[in-house]
């Protein structure tokens, strides 16, 4: 049985402004494959809120939203 | 005409039945929601509108959704060599000054700039569409224009049927 590893991307969105969280976010999930976690971090304030409506939009699982409102977050999506 | 309704409804709900959020792929997520595309006409060629229509156009590509981009008139005119980002400001433009200063404070608050918009929107497999009429009206050949990102040239016609399968639609 071939052994499936799967991968963590860091996606570094401090200091980026709309739509660029949001749009690296979507990128980072397209190269991942099925299975692979992406990690994002950010400060961006709306991206807190819309990047989880973004993976349920696509149907992907979101693991963890770290991080206070108004400050730095790191959001874990599994692809 | 009332059984008609009635069998496209029953074909529209035997479509949106049977799976559960959390078993959808992304893959499956898109085929089920095939009208989910926004449609943009990109008339205008001013650099803040050009800005909104790229800004929209990526965040829905981010959420899930098909993106395509109809450039006509002078919104063509950014898709010239070079021409990306040379509109100036819809209001207050001031021979530049305002323009300048805009741009000045987008550098400040960290706004991505135009081109790398665009590159996500096609990376993101966003669709752009070139509008031959402007193309002859303003004399525009096809080597004046950026053509290893325009997907399709085309008239009325193409744009309509971009937007009769799209939710969302609009004109800047």
């Amino acid at each position: 049985m071939a052994v499936v590893r799967l991968a963590e991307i860091k996606v570094d969105c401090r200091g980026q402004n709309c739509p660029v969280p949001l749009v690296e976010t979507r990128k980072a999930l397209k190269r991942a494959a099925p299975g692979d976690v992406v990690e994002v971090t950010g400060d961006h304030p709306a991206s807190r809120k819309e990047i989880p409506m973004a993976v349920k939009a696509l149907g992907l699982k979101l693991l963890e939203v770290e991080g206070e409102e108004g400050g730095e977050w790191r959001i874990r999506i599994r692809r | 005409m009332a059984d008609q309704d009635k069998e496209m409804t029953e074909e529209v709900t035997g479509e949106t039945t049977g799976e559960t959020t959390e078993d959808m792929t992304e893959e499956m997520t898109k085929e089920m929601t095939g009208t989910d595309k926004i449609t943009i006409i990109v008339h205008s060629g001013d650099l803040d509108k050009i800005y909104s229509a790229l800004i929209i156009a990526n965040g829905a590509l981010a959420m899930g959704m098909e993106a395509s981009l109809f450039f006509t008139f002078w919104g063509l005119m950014r898709l010239k060599k070079g021409g990306l980002d040379k509109g100036p400001l819809s209001k207050m433009n001031m021979l530049g000054l305002g323009r300048w200063m805009v741009l000045r404070r987008m550098r400040v608050a960290k706004v991505a700039s135009l081109e790398k918009l665009l590159s996500d929107f096609k990376e993101l497999e966003g669709k752009i569409i070139a509008c031959e009429m402007t193309m002859e009206v303003m004399g525009i050949r096809k080597e004046d224009l950026r053509t290893d990102l325009i997907d399709e040239y085309g008239a009325v016609g193409t744009y309509v049927q971009e937007a009769r399968g799209s939710a969302i639609n609009l004109f800047i």
